[in-house]
């Protein structure tokens, strides 16, 4: 009993001490901009301020300036020419674009296709295309490990599928779909293929001369270590699509606007530093991930990892705690500076849980009780085993809590 | 990140009156893993009839664990005719405010103290009385839909079943624990229809399944110089406050439009959110001023 007669519970009682340094591991969120990106930007916004379309050497260092980036985008996912690259500000315009100019490019076609787990940029402009537009949309089914069935995609496909949306990599579980193979039933169809590659970028290699069943792509500069605010789409040489922002002649019409001149400039230098440490995602990150993982799974007892083990990002893994609810973990580790993001109703503002779970069968009691850990090149091994030893103790303290256990799981 | 007060953050992190009391005189249990938030209250009496002890389990985020807390502190000492008193609000006040969103977890708090206090009361062959309860209107707890909103619709759209409830309310479409309560209103609603106590809606019933609240036609009939301003008004609704509030797990309903007047209804979480009267002046009413009739005022039904 505590003095005021309560009795007394400490959440953070048992808890390991706050390091002295943040851990961020909530990347496929956003990321922080890489020094170098910075470094470029700089003079770009101070200096060289011009506006690319001027004809004056101001406009002409700000023109060259976004020239590179462009050329280093290009050459993150191999694309043909320059031109192919739009330059938005973000994903969520890049998949807008994407979609919408496709519709516009194609009026007579009513109908698109898109999956049950795509980023809400995709599935909430399907919606608004459906509610208030007319169109019709099919949504593809996810299996239990977050695989798409491809049989159902070809059956959904139809005469006036203006277009099929699909992402490379899912953002809540890191699963993977198969660009390849998508795209090969698509094309088949003569339908325009969109893949929403914002997760992938910088964690994968991309190729679109390869992946040439892919007629436009979408990327996003944060989530790879450039800011906010700058994105881009490809279109492949031959593909039409319609502008959304009109109104000027950047981009060559198909996105008005004075250029994010020093964003898209630190946009081209994220994604060499990501072309260069593609690899070492792909083992240092992938490892202490895959630590993370194991240390977690095996620490805690009644917790699973959500999605397909191995064909996923390196960077991201989703587990589930039974019997608690995401956002007191969330709020705790916040405490111990850890950084993380869940699946859970309550954490978004909404009363339903995790979309992306609940499209893979996870009942709802584990879709509330899931966090996401998303890790980036600028994470290290000592953070990861920080975590695995303030884990348990947080997830312990809320289950002294509630209700449920093992033996009862519900009223 | 929410902006939970320094009290939330209080009760959160040193929760009072954590566990189970042993040879409780009431337990209330409501809610559901599968919601996302359940809360587990039991309480003790003193010799002079006052609580002398509550104790609290919550399955739920940094509020519902907060609310609960805070109503242990609230209802101890307190009579239980004391502590029928406190409501959702009080739970909220105490708490310095919780974000409009999370209004429901202190309905949860005010759902397991009347569930406690019946508990109380069948332990002792008796019915709980009457005064002490308020009225209990949460159908569906984890879309907060009210018993009201769920009997005007199936009097509205001359529901069918469990799934047109869901798709015109969102009700039952979560635990699916509230299935059989929607089955037993769907029984009890037709057959008050079937015996003719219950008018058919003007332009008949309408059962689409898939259309959402925000589509449903208007109850009464209107003159045709409204027709132009009622139709800008459901489209205004439809389109953009309705898409806006769903965002936050509520909608709204069109009801009927006289005189400037438009009289809607919020479902959902907008339904049991103390803060409906600012979504009403401050967001639905502006909007219908400034792209239909700066005239207009809004009047929420079924408060």
């Amino acid at each position: 009993m505590g003095a005021d007669g309560n009795v007394s519970f400490n959440m953070m009682a048992g808890l390991p001490e706050r390091p002295a340094k943040g851990i961020y591991l909530d990347n496929n969120a956003t990321t922080a901009v890489a020094p170098e990106v910075l470094d470029i930007m700089m003079p770009l916004l101070t200096d060289h301020y011009g506006n690319p379309s001027s004809m004056h050497t101001f406009g002409a260092m700000a023109g060259d300036a976004v020239d590179r980036g462009r050329e280093r985008i290009r050459k993150l996912i191999n694309a043909q020419i320059p031109n192919e690259i739009v330059l938005t500000g973000g994903g969520s315009e890049s998949d807008n674009l994407a979609i919408v100019g496709t519709l516009y490019a194609y009026p007579d076609k009513k109908h698109l296709i898109t999956t049950s787990v795509e980023h809400p940029a995709v599935l909430g402009l399907c919606r608004d295309l459906e509610k208030r537009h007319g169109y019709e949309v099919t949504y593809l089914k996810v299996d239990g490990e977050g695989h798409l069935d491809l049989d159902e995609l070809r059956d959904a496909i139809r005469d006036d599928t203006a277009v099929v949306s699909v992402m490379m990599a899912n953002n809540e579980t890191g699963v993977l779909f198969d660009p390849q193979a998508v795209g090969g039933i698509v094309k088949e169809k003569g339908s325009i293929f969109h893949v929403d590659a914002v997760q992938a970028a910088g964690k994968l290699p991309l190729d679109v001369q390869a992946l040439d069943c892919v007629d436009l792509l979408s990327l996003s500069g944060h989530k790879l270590h450039a800011p906010k605010g700058v994105g881009a789409l490809y279109v492949r040489k031959g593909t039409k699509i319609r502008p959304l922002i009109v109104g000027g002649h950047q981009e060559r019409g198909r996105r008005a606007g004075t250029e994010n001149v020093a964003a898209v400039a630190g946009f081209g230098v994220a994604c060499d530093l990501a072309a260069a440490g593609i690899e070492h995602e792909n083992t240092v990150v992938r490892a202490m991930r895959d630590r993370l993982e194991t240390g977690l799974l095996e620490a805690i007892p009644d917790s699973r990892r959500n999605g397909d083990a191995d064909r996923r990002l390196p960077n991201t893994t989703n587990i589930s705690f039974e019997y608690i609810e995401g956002e007191g973990i969330l709020l705790l580790l916040d405490k111990l500076g850890v950084a993380a993001s869940s699946g859970s109703a309550c954490t978004s503002g909404s009363l339903e849980p995790s979309h992306v779970l609940r499209a893979m069968g996870l009942p709802f009691t584990l879709a509330h009780g899931s966090i996401r850990f998303s890790l980036s090149r600028y994470n290290e091994m000592s953070e990861v085993e920080y975590v695995i030893r303030a884990l348990p103790p947080i997830i312990g303290r809320l289950r002294e809590i509630t209700p449920f256990n093992a033996e009862r799981s519900t009223f | 990140m929410w902006n939970y007060s320094d009290k939330v953050f209080d009760h959160f992190m040193n929760p009072r009156n954590v566990g189970e009391i042993e040879e409780p005189d009431g337990v209330g249990e409501v809610g559901s893993m599968a919601c996302g938030d359940a809360l587990r209250l039991s309480f003790k009496l003193d010799a002079d009839e006052r609580i002398a002890e509550a104790r609290f389990q919550t399955f739920g985020c940094g509020s519902a664990i907060a609310s609960s807390s805070v109503l242990t502190e609230m209802v101890k000492g307190r009579t239980l005719e004391e502590a029928s008193k406190i409501t959702n609000e009080d739970i909220a006040e105490e708490l310095g405010g919780l974000p409009r969103e999370k209004m429901h977890c202190s309905v949860m708090g005010r759902e397991a103290l009347e569930a406690a206090m019946i508990d109380y009361y069948q332990r002792l062959g008796r019915g709980v009385p009457c005064h002490l309860l308020q009225q209990e209107t949460i159908l569906c707890h984890c879309f907060q839909v009210t018993k009201d909103t769920v009997r005007d619709a199936i009097f509205q759209h001359r529901l069918k079943d469990i799934e047109d409830v869901t798709n015109f309310t969102k009700a039952g479409g979560g635990c699916t624990d509230c299935h059989h309560d929607i089955g037993d209103m769907l029984r009890d609603c037709w057959d008050k229809i079937e015996r003719g106590e219950i008018p058919a809606p003007a332009g008949g019933p309408l059962v689409e399944l898939g259309a959402m609240p925000g589509n449903s036609q208007p109850a009464t009939a209107v003159a045709d110089a409204d027709q132009d301003v009622v139709g800008r008004i459901r489209e205004l609704l439809a389109n953009d406050i309705s898409v806006a509030l769903r965002n936050d797990g509520g909608d709204i309903e069109f009801v009927r439009y006289q005189d400037n007047q438009v009289f809607v209804r919020l479902t959902g979480a907008c339904a049991a959110c103390r803060a409906s009267d600012a979504t009403i002046k401050g967001y639905v009413e502006a909007q219908l001023r400034e792209f239909v009739n700066e005239d207009i005022v809004v009047i929420e039904v079924d408060k």
